[in-house]
């Protein structure tokens, strides 16, 4: 097996299993990864920051334990991490000018056991800044494209972990979701995303957006693998107050074949007639897929998801109006002088926040305001409680739901600039994250963007209730077994054409 | 800033007023970590090394309660009968500030974990007196800004400034009153009851020098007999329990002037100068905050359970002021005895130990406030931690009051235990200093005492009454202090007569 084939084509589980084995060393992944990856991600624009001395550390230090006895589920598997996480001794930007230099003095929790489980970090990746945005675009630092078509966004705001999956430059990345972050960009980018139930997983060095909203979740390119890194990384942690304190049941060993005796939900609010002739029938077909495995479908309604929206975008920006406060350059990342310390706060806030990020703190201040929070945040998080409470009714009737992961394929760069359109991206995905469930999103077909030439994936949102992830990672690993739609796309582009 | 020299009003006009006092109060509790880290909750250490990802308000770093902060925060509720609400929350108190790494801190809004309550405290004549509690409420320090290149440490003029987190994020309970108080001596008094009970309950060293007490009070006036309120203004910046009361006398006498002179009582925050003795506008042109309080979506809701707070209420000792009315009422100590003893909770503890085995509260107060307390001051060494057990003291009080030993001997037997430690009893037994009052052991003692000092007794004979108080003490000197004095003077008259 050389090198290559090893890295980009080859799944978690054959990599760790051949490592454990002692048919290859971790440092040799390493160094194949280390040579081809500056080359391979020039266009594609996946990483800011390579991190290949801390990968070989990571590997000497694989090798040295499996020399001493120990299997380790990730050993030797090549991973990603968005760049909103902190990995000690390294840059972590989160895709903003304001921590462009800012080097992490600490790891947070779910990349420590990702690298405690035996992967190796090959560096972090692009992200939309402070994880505000679907496309990647609004990244200060870089450009991403998506593997599929160069012309495309690969999604965000995790897009930069989807595109390294996608592109087969990772065997695994991590993201973070807040209202469809890894679920959308692992929808455009061909590739399996899994948001766990809130809580599963340790937000203890992730860089908060809205803080009752994130959770760090999986891309791999099989469910199975999928299941392999939320094993890795999921579980109480003492450092986060909202982290779960249960016992964490692995999912990898819960992958089903068929689906029978299951009932899948059809949203009747999530009608798919209006995205076009080709993306309806691509949905018609991923249902009556899930039927031929041997579930049954039955219609359920969410009448408040429509409110998802609206009240997402009251919620994430008054959460993110506090938490993004601490960039005021008193103590880490960019500081523009200023007269007095109030002038410092506004000239280093205006130079290292982008607009998007400036639009959602000033709609959650404002939100948060005397006289405006009873109408605003008090009846934002009252619509929240009913858009769980439907999702409970519905999942009275259904074991999972099933939806499109995103409104469309992949768009064009700035196809998008009006936000609210931007915004829509994430019509399916957010009332999930407000109820706080489990959900994926796994490859389900292709279409050719009426603006394109290409073949471009689409997705299938898989939700379960709370806490459910062995049904939900089970169930999806059957979808994906019979459907195989992700090997039905060419090989992702690599490279701009010549 | 705008200075008034306030001049003190005529009394008559002083008592057309009644004031209107209310407390805030600040106290840093103590725990072994900080509210929501693992660093240390210690004074001093070099700036910037008791900090960590959370203190600090790195990127991604998230708070985590510290469980015995919110057990002294019930603890503090059940002291002042305050209520214990079933759920509280934390939220977040958005202001921007240097000092503040989060440029928010995390404090309770309308959930706080005490509400109501009343603080029972007394006046230095004994008068008892009840204030309101609004609520208590927990949060976080902020760290401390030192302003370099203005001379004067002061940010006008400085041209770099430099902040130290090691105090950010100590646990920090916020205590409201309601303006139920009416003196500067009442507010002094009312914060010595804050500060005894906490120091008791352990969850305060409730230090004003070292920024563990920091209090705001309000004030304003209304004519006796009112019952509206009239303007309030909120006083700072007072450093001691000296400066509160001087400055709530100077506020209510500059407020008592401008009333007087037919002036209307800006609402305003005013800080107390101590240098000038007097408070100065603290008016300033910024806007009113608006701090956009929000549940912290990084901490889930507290429920505390009614078994948990049995649990803490059957583990309070017994309250300062229970304790110092049982001293006042049952042992018929003074106002000043029962503060003495209160405020010194391990002498109190002392004090009841002695007296449950002695049933003799004066004659252990004597000790306890008299040679004893000299003792411990000589030495450094607290009584409680002395070698007289309390049950000793108690055996050596038992022996005064029977009059077995006298005053004398009993304080060089209080000596020799404080030195050597052991029993009363074995001392004076073993050493034989009970008092001698059989007229024939005393009178051989007296006989032996004339023998040798014939000219003592020609000079009593010759009318020197000196005379005989030399011969007293030869007696008592032979005697070891043993002889019961009322009983050698009569042998010894009764002799040279
Ligand atoms: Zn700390």
């Amino acid at each position: 097996m050389s090198a290559d084939d090893l890295l980009f084509t080859s799944g978690a589980r054959a990599i760790a299993r051949s490592v454990n084995r002692r048919e290859r060393s971790a440092a040799d992944i390493a160094e194949a990864v280390r040579v081809a990856l500056p080359e391979r991600d020039r266009d594609l624009g996946a990483y800011l920051t390579l991190t290949p001395d801390l990968m070989r550390q990571h590997a000497r230090r694989v090798d040295e334990r499996i020399a001493a006895g120990e299997t380790l589920p990730l050993a030797g598997v090549p991973v990603a991490i968005k760049d909103n996480m902190c990995l000690r001794g390294t840059r972590t930007t989160c895709g903003s000018k304001m921590l462009e230099n800012w080097i992490a003095p600490y790891t947070a929790t779910a990349v420590g056991r990702l690298l405690a489980a035996g992967a190796l970090p090959i560096g972090k990746t692009n992200m939309d800044e402070f994880a505000m945005g679907s496309s990647c675009e609004n990244s200060a630092l870089r450009t991403t494209r998506n593997p599929y078509d160069f012309d495309r966004v690969p999604g965000g705001s995790s897009g930069g972990s989807a595109a390294a999956v996608g592109a087969e430059l990772a065997t695994l990345a991590l993201g973070s979701d807040t209202g469809g972050s890894i679920r959308e960009p692992a929808a455009f980018c061909n590739v399996v995303g899994f948001k766990p139930t809130y809580g599963r997983v340790s937000r203890y060095g992730l860089i908060a957006f809205a803080s009752s909203l994130d959770q760090i979740g999986p891309f791999a390119r099989t469910v199975e693998d999928a299941a392999l890194a939320y094993d890795a990384i999921a579980g109480y942690d003492p450092l986060d107050a909202t982290s779960l304190n249960a016992p964490n049941e692995p999912t990898a060993d819960a992958l089903r074949t068929d689906l029978r005796g299951m009932r899948v939900g059809i949203v009747k609010e999530f009608g798919t007639a209006d995205l076009g002739p080709a993306i309806h029938a691509a949905y018609a077909q991923a249902y009556a897929d899930l039927a031929a495995l041997g579930a049954e479908l039955v219609e359920v309604e969410l009448p408040t998801a429509k409110y998802g929206l609206a009240t997402y975008y009251l919620i994430a920006p008054a959460e993110c109006s506090s938490n993004l406060a601490r960039f005021d350059g008193v103590r880490y990342g960019l500081r523009v002088d200023g007269a007095d310390v109030g002038e410092m706060y506004e000239k280093t806030r205006a130079a290292g926040f982008g607009d998007e990020v400036k639009r959602r703190i000033l709609i959650g201040t404002y939100a948060l305001s005397s006289g405006y929070y009873d109408a605003y945040y008090v009846k934002a998080q009252k619509a929240r409680t009913a858009i769980a409470d439907d999702f409970k009714r519905a999942f009275a009737r259904c074991d999972l739901i099933a939806s499109p992961a995103a409104s469309t394929p992949a768009f064009t760069f700035n196809a998008k600039s009006d936000p609210v359109a931007m915004y829509l991206m994430d019509y399916y995905t957010i009332p999930v994250s407000l109820a706080g469930l489990p959900a994926l999103s796994v490859p389900c077909g292709a279409v050719v963007p009426e603006d394109g030439t290409r073949p471009m994936p689409l997705g299938l949102q898989l939700a379960a209730p709370l806490f459910s992830e062995r049904l939900l990672l089970g169930a999806a690993h059957a979808y994906e077994r019979a459907t195989q739609h992700a090997l039905k796309l060419p090989r992702p582009q690599i490279a701009k054409a010549p | 800033m705008i200075s008034e020299r306030s001049s003190v009003p005529p009394a008559d006009a002083a008592a057309k007023y009644e004031a209107v006092i209310g407390i805030e109060c600040h106290v840093e509790l103590k725990t072994a970590s900080k509210m929501f880290c693992g660093c240390p909750n210690a004074f001093g250490g070099e700036p910037n090394t008791q900090v960590c990802p959370v203190c600090l308000a790195l990127p991604g770093a998230l708070p985590v309660p510290n469980a015995a902060a919110i057990e002294h925060m019930i603890r503090a509720g059940l002291a002042f009968d305050c209520a214990i609400p079933a759920f509280s929350k934390f939220d977040r108190k958005n202001y921007f500030y240097p000092d503040m790494p989060k440029d928010y801190q995390i404090s309770q809004y309308d959930m706080p974990l005490t509400q109501g309550g009343v603080v029972r405290y007394w006046l230095a004549d004994g008068t008892l007196r009840e204030c309101r509690l609004t609520r208590i409420h927990l949060e976080e320090d902020t760290g401390k800004s030192t302003h370099a290149g203005s001379g004067d440490g002061r940010i006008a003029g400085s041209t770099y400034s430099l902040v130290d987190f090691n105090r950010a994020g100590v646990p920090l309970m916020e205590c409201v009153s309601d303006p139920d108080i009416r003196s500067a001596d009442e507010a002094v008094a009312f914060l010595d009851a804050l500060k005894r009970t906490f120091v008791q309950l352990g969850i305060s060293d409730v230090k004003m020098e070292e920024g563990s007490l920091r209090c705001d009070a309000n004030v304003s006036l209304r004519l006796r007999g009112a019952a509206e309120y009239g303007t309030k203004t909120e006083i700072k910046n007072m450093n001691s329990f000296r400066s509160v009361h001087r400055a709530i006398q100077s506020e209510i006498e500059r407020q008592t002037g401008l009333l007087e002179r037919g002036e209307r009582i800006i609402q305003e925050t005013r800080g107390w100068d101590e240098a000038g003795g007097v408070t100065h506008s603290m008016r300033s042109k910024e806007k009113a905050h608006d701090y956009r309080y929000f549940p912290d979506p990084d901490l889930v809701p507290m429920e505390i359970d009614a078994a948990t707070v049995e649990r803490v209420r059957a583990a309070l000792p017994e309250l300062p002021i229970a304790r110092y009315e049982r001293y006042v009422d049952a042992y018929k100590l003074s106002v000043a005895q029962a503060t003495q003893l209160v405020d010194n909770a391990s002498l109190a503890e002392y004090f009841d130990r002695a007296v449950d085995s002695a049933k003799s509260p004066a004659g252990v107060l004597n000790f306890v406030l008299g040679d004893l307390s000299r003792l411990a001051n000589e030495s450094g060494i607290e009584v409680a931690h002395s070698k007289v057990t309390p049950e000793a003291l108690a055996e050596l009080v038992a022996l005064t009051d029977a009059k077995t030993i006298n005053s004398k001997v009993a304080k060089d037997v209080l000596v020799r235990l404080w030195n050597d430690g052991g029993s009363a009893k074995a001392i004076v037994q073993a050493d034989g200093l009970a008092q001698v009052s059989d007229p024939a052991a005393v009178g051989a003692f007296v006989d032996a005492a004339l023998a040798a000092n014939p000219k003592s007794v020609a000079d009593f004979a010759a009318g020197k009454e000196n005379a005989l108080k030399f011969l007293i003490g030869q007696v008592m000197k032979a005697s070891r202090g043993t002889a019961n004095p009322a009983l050698v003077e009569t042998v010894l008259r009764d002799r040279m007569r």
